[in-house]
């Protein structure tokens, strides 16, 4: 009974949409208030509906239901009950219900807090967004039912894949879609900013914190994807340019240049074309990714098995939203007029600059994932394109950017004089020197992007500070007097600050993991010693032992550096026996300096000895402390006071042309 | 400076670094793109022992042996054509006998000498490159029935 109302709710909950993407967009064309003002009760109601339908899978996994399919195929009773709440949005079904769930909510908070938007422009980014919903509806209606029965019941489930029942992964998949759908907002902002043909600093204002929200959640859902490969899947390595992870990236590059794009516009009213031009490819890439993700076309060490049929309604449903929003684009986009001018080496410079980097990078990225698709399309060979062409052609790209990136915040908007920007950044050129000479001395020489990615940490990191640095002046006035302007920096400026230092730490995390990552697989009798980057890792032996629904073989390393205690490491090789499958759960220990990582593998002869693979991952956590830092700068930004009161109203006259085209 | 100029100033740096990309593309292309090959393509084609490529097929039953030192050897098939891998580490945890395997690596005297054999996440996920070399060698029908059984096995 509670499936079949799930069920029903998303049936009405389609109808609804289909409600808001007509009677707002019309009433908007017409200038009819009334009909506008559908949006609202239309979008809270679509949300609730959405929310009661994930409310009853949630239930159904919850009490173990096992006469429905999705509960069958993806829970088991014995499955611990974070599991049978993550094991929801675990399976294709259940997290396209998340989709449309978050989809849904984002719609109802522009609703609920859009008071300062001009109505018309409410009625039209809720229609789109209602558009995008309906298309989510019927493909979830119609080839990925969640709330489908099975009869007679099962007497118990399939369990949930092993690999998933792992903190990292529950949380991994919702930050991802709150990310991807995020730039929805985004989207649909520009879709009715084309319609209604304007564009202004108040439209900018209003989409910022929207992309800044979905950008925030990406990098978690990033992050925490990239965590998880990590510890779990046992190799040691962090991102593997797999078409699944490219197909997050992409995204996330297009976000970023969005919001910097959105900063011009909002700052000097320029660039307006641009900011939409990108604001639909941020969310085109979104959906290119769940289409790469949920069609299964490509080769991926992450794949899941697939339905073709369903790759065919995404594929349809991409190709209708990125042509019709391209279309509408190449109509109405050559009539928004830019007032701005400004000078190559100026504020706007520079963020164009990341711009054009950021989307290169992205043409480049989606270049590489579709390749061998578009090759074996045409009737080529069948090959694969992996880490060492991104590497070799993103990287580079990047080293630029990263360069300019210290440069970017010092420069005034309009024009700014390059020499002075870097007679005030002498401090930081002599910082980063002294990282690459730190580097070379402590590791005595390694790869030259390494060292050269080192520098460039340290180089971005302490020309954040000295622009912040110049911000309060710092040195020039009283040291209470600097202190107080640190204190009322706005907090947008302060998220760009925490964002811009997290990248630094971020990269330098990057350069030490991939420069001077060390590894050793060996086999190891019990009381064996391997040393490891001046570790000396001794295998103490392993034992059975048996977990909620899994068995577990256990192995212990005694880790000591030069005779002295360090850490005891319990790698993990458990299995799950509903689904016959095993999986591997690394030992690590994190230090500043880097992570000490040991797995086990399978027994090796009878003498009791294990293959093992240990690795030393040096920096690596700061690759993620980075990350997060960078997020603490999204969200700082976001809770700008500028947002929060809203926009200064536009101009009587353009709102009363607004109402009639 | 003008409006046209400035916007030429930029059009000029899109090409510059769209340019700098594809000349990164090019150079790289030559040495990292891997071909797929499936065990048939190795057995008949000449294949230079410097070149990396990726071999595809299913692990042949009872072929996989544990050597010594974290050694493992095993036997990618097609069912018309079987290929003797090697590899020195830990498997991937979904790594089994009758199921579908992708190796990197290269090939010289007879051997694959595998640096990678790329896990999966799904016991059900077939890769394409391996359903496409079991369909080339005619064996896609008996296998397919299989994976169905094992997919009614899913669902039921």
């Amino acid at each position: 009974m509670i499936a079949e109302a799930g069920h029903f709710a998303l049936v009405l909950a389609l109808f609804v949409a289909l409600v808001q993407a007509v009677v707002p967009m019309y009433g908007a064309h017409r200038g009819n208030a009334l009909w506008m003002s559908m949006d609202k009760p239309a979008a809270v109601s679509q949300v609730l509906l959405v929310a009661f339908s994930f409310g009853c899978l949630t239930y159904s996994h919850v009490v173990s239901d096992f006469s429905v399919l999705n509960v069958v195929q993806n829970s088991h009773s014995l499955k611990p009950m974070l599991y049978k709440v993550a094991g929801v949005w675990g399976n294709h079904e259940g997290s396209l219900l998340l989709w449309v769930f978050i989809l849904a909510a984002f719609g109802s908070a522009v609703a609920l807090f859009g008071g300062n938007l001009p109505p018309s422009l409410r009625a039209r980014v809720l229609g789109v967004q209602a558009l995008i919903a309906v298309g989510f509806y019927l493909f979830l209606l119609l080839t990925s039912n969640p709330f489908e029965r099975v009869f007679p019941a099962a007497l118990d489930g399939r369990d949930l894949n092993p690999l998933l029942q792992d903190p990292g992964l529950a949380f991994h998949p919702p930050f991802l879609y709150l990310g991807y759908v995020g730039f929805s907002m985004a989207f649909s902002f520009a879709i009715a900013a084309l319609i209604e043909g304007r564009v202004d600093a108040a439209w900018a204002r209003w989409v910022r914190p929207w992309t800044l929200a979905a950008w925030s959640f990406l990098t978690i859902g990033i992050a925490l994807g990239s965590w998880w490969a990590y510890y779990e899947l046992g190799w040691g390595g962090w991102w593997f340019w797999d078409p699944v992870e490219n197909a997050s990236f992409m995204p996330w590059l297009a976000g970023t240049a969005l919001l910097h794009s959105a900063i011009v516009v909002e700052k000097r009213d320029t660039m307006k074309a641009w900011t939409i031009f990108l604001a639909i490819l941020a969310f085109s890439m979104s959906l290119l990714g769940t289409f790469l993700v949920r069609s299964g076309v490509l080769t991926s060490v992450h794949a899941f098995a697939t339905d073709p049929e369903r790759g065919v309604f995404i594929l349809i449903l991409l190709l209708i939203v990125i042509g019709g929003s391209l279309a509408l684009f190449a109509m109405r986009g050559p009539a928004l007029r830019s007032t701005g001018v400004f000078k190559p080496i100026s504020r706007e410079g520079g963020l164009l600059l990341n711009n054009l980097v950021m989307s290169t990078g992205c043409a480049v990225v989606l270049l590489g994932t579709l390749y061998p698709l578009f090759l074996d399309a045409i009737g080529g060979s069948k090959i694969s394109v992996g880490p060492p062409f991104f590497n070799s052609v993103f990287i580079p790209l990047m080293v630029p950017m990263f360069m300019a990136m210290g440069f970017g915040p010092l420069l005034s908007w309009k024009r700014a004089d390059l020499v002075q920007a870097a007679l005030r950044l002498k401090t930081a050129f002599i910082a980063a020197a002294l990282v690459v000479a730190a580097a070379l001395a402590v590791t005595g020489g390694g790869p030259f992007m390494a060292i050269l990615g080192l520098g460039l940490a340290g180089w971005l990191f302490a020309s954040t500070l000295v622009e912040l640095g110049a911000r309060i002046k710092l040195f020039k006035e009283p040291l209470g007097a600097s202190l107080g302007r640190l204190l009322r920096q706005p907090r947008a400026s302060w998220g760009m600050t925490l964002a811009h230092l997290g990248m630094a730490i971020t990269i330098a995390g990057m350069a030490g993991a991939g420069g001077w990552k060390v590894e050793s697989v060996q086999v190891m009798k019990p009381g064996e010693t391997v040393n490891v980057a001046g570790y000396d890792f001794t295998f103490t032996g392993a034992r059975q032992a048996q977990g909620p629904n899994y068995s577990i073989i256990e192995g212990t390393f005694k880790v000591t550096k030069d005779g002295r205690d360090v850490v005891t490491l319990k790698a993990e090789k458990r299995n799950y026996p509903v689904r016959q499958m095993p999986t591997t759960e690394a030992a690590i220990y994190s230090m500043i300096s880097g992570d000490l990582y040991a797995v086990i593998g399978d027994p090796d002869g009878n003498e009791g000895g294990f293959v093992t693979r240990i690795y030393f991952n040096p920096l690596i956590v700061w690759m993620w402390a980075g990350a997060l830092i960078m997020v603490f700068g999204g969200v700082i930004s976001i809770s700008d006071r500028r947002y929060r009161i809203g926009a200064p109203a536009r101009r009587a006259k353009k709102t009363a042309m607004a109402a009639h085209p | 400076m003008k409006r046209k100029h400035k916007r030429l100033t930029f059009v000029g740096l899109a090409l510059l670094l769209i340019a700098l990309a594809a000349g990164l593309i090019l150079s790289a292309f030559e040495e990292s793109i891997v071909f797929f090959h499936s065990p048939t393509d190795i057995v008949e084609k000449q294949i230079s022992p410097s070149q990396r490529l990726r071999l595809g097929g299913l692990v042949e039953e009872g072929s996989v042996e544990r050597k010594a030192d974290a050694v493992v050897t095993f036997r990618v098939t097609d069912m018309a054509n079987s290929v003797n891998v090697t590899y020195r580490g830990i498997l991937p945890d979904l790594f089994r006998e009758g199921q579908g395997v992708v190796a990197e690596g290269t090939f010289a005297a007879g051997v694959f000498s595998a640096d990678e054999v790329l896990a999966k996440h799904d016991e059900n996920y077939m890769p394409p490159e391996v359903a496409d070399a079991l369909k080339k060698s005619g064996k896609w029908d008996e296998m397919s029935d299989k994976m169905k059984r094992q997919g009614m096995e899913s669902t039921k």
